[in-house]
């Protein structure tokens, strides 16, 4: 039998939604979350498209009741909401009931602040409050303090895979005995670094995203966070805990090709999938959907195709890539993309992947371009990053 | 129960650590608020079409990584895990600052590649070829301590058989320059009397490159074994010494039986406290050392001070440069180390001799 790590609470915001539910009915009522970027003065503005969450940073310290003069950065806000949504659907009452940690994963940090008060640090005391903001650090202090975390806190940057390899430490942490329950995802902002950093890089897209489309254009950035609880079997059966699902199986491996590229057959990929298939002692052919990474760059999708190829050969499952709802959430995508594996998996429902028409020639994979109800027990999960970073994901049924 | 053996060793630091021939009685204490490390000779480690475009941080960790394989006669690692706490802070500056003073115009994207956090990690698996297991951790003063629990749980749940861990941090001359705006670096320039006796807030900002190859056998080469790693976020004041007690007898062992605590000292008199207190108290009878009068605070300068603790234990002998109290010790068995920085991210590791 099947099982893992049981997950008992999941919380999110992002583009399509500022809770679960919304995100749930975003996906479902098919309305993506890309639009103009408005938060942030950029010249790019009229050159790409973004998956923004619409809140000011006002608005969402109101949300979290922080004081007037608080130095959170837009990572840590984000953070703080998602994670502390998944505390309460966890229905955790005393978070040091039993030995809780805190693994988040952020690639951004605190660079928003950075970037807004770079110079002006320097002449205006009132603007130094945001220099220890800056850490990837500091967004995980923050959320791990407003949730009364002591223990175990930690953050992970491994560029776009970040949150895969917090969702999988955690895991790891539960499994060895090291940890009873612990918070584990990721948080991004978006950021004039990193808008700039990926237009320079010229895999932006100027329209909606297309992933797995032979005429994709790039992708689109996003910004978001998204925790999940997962907890030892000892807390489910001693609190009688609802499992929304487990997380069966994990793996990391490095592509080792380039800094920034994938390699044309997606090795780092393949060795992922198929690590983490042996350690959910799955077979490929028990994969029911495979919630890809599918950014809709020239690279990532033909090379995340190659390795699915390898992986399933013939034998593809339902497949689609979220990312044309919520835009790249860079080191939270990992998350998001577990909260919609774990929604797929309780609803049976594959969500669609968006804006796709055409099929890239060398692979051939059709993703599933409207939403299918099918019975759905065992969801794959991909998430690849910069440093041939490749992490592979599988959520089970409760 | 498995057992993980630190078979190699390789450090870049403010000392010449790189060369082979240098002991403790060579390191200088350093004199001012900014430490730089001693440039090894990159050309023999990394390719000279590489080097110019590496930055500090990437160059350092692979000079030290490539020493610590050398050192265990290991060619390719099972697993690579980096800690760094700021990541690669001159990519980021560079980049950054470029945004911003050319108005997000002219920029080129060499900077961007490079400034993400896990750089590091990445180019030593592009170096070696190695398609394994590659995490990088950035949280603070804790990111190289939790590079060395997972490494732990690879070789217990996992299987690996070797595990290369290290800890990276480089000087950012924009950070050196905020963190100086609100007393967390020292702000004069020069420091008369070495960080022990400074009375001031702040540390002194250094960079450093530590890396140390894991196996599950003991060798001719072993210098230690890594018995146990704690962190923690939070402790309370009267928690420190409780917390270490627990951790000490989770492993058997009880403070009289510690031969040696290695400190984290930084030279800061508002966060020092929580040293001198233990120092005080209940490791009045232990011998104790500290190491950041060599190496400079960075995130991941308690990499520095395990380099230091596998050297003493290997060499059996203390040299006085370290020391910070007069009790003598006739064999280095059990070492505790202990860190934290400005209050936060406290962390044990426990080292043994083999």
């Amino acid at each position: 039998m099947v099982k893992g790590i049981a997950i008992t609470g999941m919380g999110i915001i992002s583009s399509i939604g500022n809770t679960v539910e919304e995100n749930y009915k975003s996906l479902t009522n098919i309305t993506p979350g890309i639009s103009e970027i408005e938060n942030i003065k950029t010249n790019h503005k009229s050159h790409i498209k973004v998956g923004e969450v619409k809140m000011s940073n006002h608005n969402l310290a109101v949300c979290l009741k922080l004081p007037k003069n608080h130095n959170y950065s837009r990572t840590a806000l984000f953070g703080e909401i998602a994670a502390k949504q998944a505390v309460k659907n966890a229905k955790i009452k005393d978070i040091n009931s039993c030995r809780t940690g805190l693994i988040s994963a952020t690639s951004v940090g605190g660079m928003d602040l950075t970037e807004k008060y770079f110079y002006s640090q320097f002449q205006e005391t009132k603007n130094r409050r945001f220099i220890t903001s800056h850490s990837a650090g500091d967004s995980s202090t923050k959320i791990a303090n407003s949730l009364g975390i002591t223990d175990f806190v930690s953050t992970i940057s491994t560029a776009c895979s970040s949150a895969a390899n917090a969702i999988m430490l955690g895991a790891r942490m539960i499994k060895a005995g090291k940890l009873d329950r612990v918070i584990v995802g990721g948080s991004d902002c978006m950021s004039k670094f990193t808008i700039n950093g990926f237009k320079t890089l010229m895999i932006l897209s100027e329209t909606n995203c297309r992933p797995f489309d032979a005429n994709r254009t790039g992708l689109n950035l996003g910004e978001a966070a998204a925790f999940l609880v997962l907890e030892s079997d000892e807390c489910v059966k001693k609190e009688n805990k609802k499992v929304l699902a487990y997380v069966s199986g994990y793996a990391n491996a490095n592509d080792a090709f380039h800094q920034t590229a994938s390699s044309k057959n997606g090795e780092g990929a393949t060795l992922a999938m198929k690590k983490a298939l042996k350690v959910a002692n799955l077979s490929f052919k028990e994969i029911d959907y495979i919630n890809a990474h599918g950014t809709a760059t020239e690279n990532n999708d033909a090379s995340e195709s190659a390795a699915i190829c390898s992986v399933f050969g013939k034998n593809i499952p339902s497949i689609s890539s979220t990312k044309a709802f919520t835009g790249h959430t860079l080191a939270a995508a990992a998350a998001i993309e577990a909260v919609y594996s774990v929604l797929a998996l309780q609803n049976n429902m594959v969500f669609p992947n968006l804006n796709f028409e055409t099929p890239i020639a060398e692979t051939n994979i059709i993703p599933e371009t409207k939403l299918v109800q099918k019975e759905l027990n065992h969801v794959l999960s991909n998430s690849f990053g910069f440093g041939g970073n490749c992490s592979t994901l599988i959520f089970s049924k409760a | 129960m498995s057992k993980y053996f630190i078979n190699g060793i390789g450090c870049v630091s403010a000392q010449k650590t790189t060369d082979t021939a240098t002991g403790f009685q060579d390191f200088e204490e350093l004199t001012t608020n900014l430490v730089s490390v001693q440039k090894p000779n990159y050309r023999e480690y990394i390719q000279p079409s590489m080097i110019r475009r590496m930055s500090i941080g990437v160059k350092m960790g692979a000079v030290a990584s490539s020493i610590a394989l050398k050192d265990a006669l290991l060619e390719t690692p099972e697993a690579i895990i980096t800690g760094s706490g700021m990541g690669c802070l001159q990519d980021s500056e560079k980049f950054l600052r470029n945004i911003i003073d050319n108005d997000e115009q002219f920029l080129t994207p060499t900077a961007f590649i490079q400034s993400t956090h896990n750089t590091v990690g990445a180019q030593i698996a592009l170096g070696l070829g190695c398609k394994a297991y590659n995490v990088t951790y950035v949280h603070d003063a804790t990111s190289f301590e939790t590079s060395m629990i997972d490494a732990m749980m690879m070789m217990m749940d996992d299987g690996e058989k070797n595990v290369l861990i290290g800890g990276v941090d480089e000087i950012g001359k924009f950070t050196f320059e905020t963190q100086k705006l609100i007393g967390h670096v020292k702000n004069e320039d020069t420091l008369a009397n070495g960080i022990l006796l400074s009375e001031s807030k702040g540390a002194v900002y250094g960079e450093g490159a530590q890396f140390f190859v894991l196996e599950n056998k003991k060798t001719n080469n072993s210098y230690a074994k890594l018995i146990d790693v704690a962190i923690y976020n939070e402790l309370s004041e009267g928690g420190l010494t409780k917390k270490i007690e627990t951790f000490l007898t989770k492993n058997s062992l009880s403070v009289s039986e510690i031969d040696l605590v290695v400190l984290g000292i930084n030279g800061d008199v508002e966060y020092d406290e929580h040293y001198k207190k233990l120092q005080n108290l209940i490791f009045k009878n232990t011998a104790q050392v500290y190491y950041k009068h060599f190496s400079g605070e960075y995130n991941t300068a308690s990499a520095f001070g395990v380099w230091t603790a596998c050297k003493l234990i290997k060499e059996q002998t203390i040299p006085q440069s370290l020391k910070l109290n007069t009790v003598e010790v006739t064999s280095i068995k059990n070492v505790l180390l202990y860190n934290q920085y400005r209050g936060k991210n406290h962390s044990f590791v426990l080292l043994k001799s083999c």
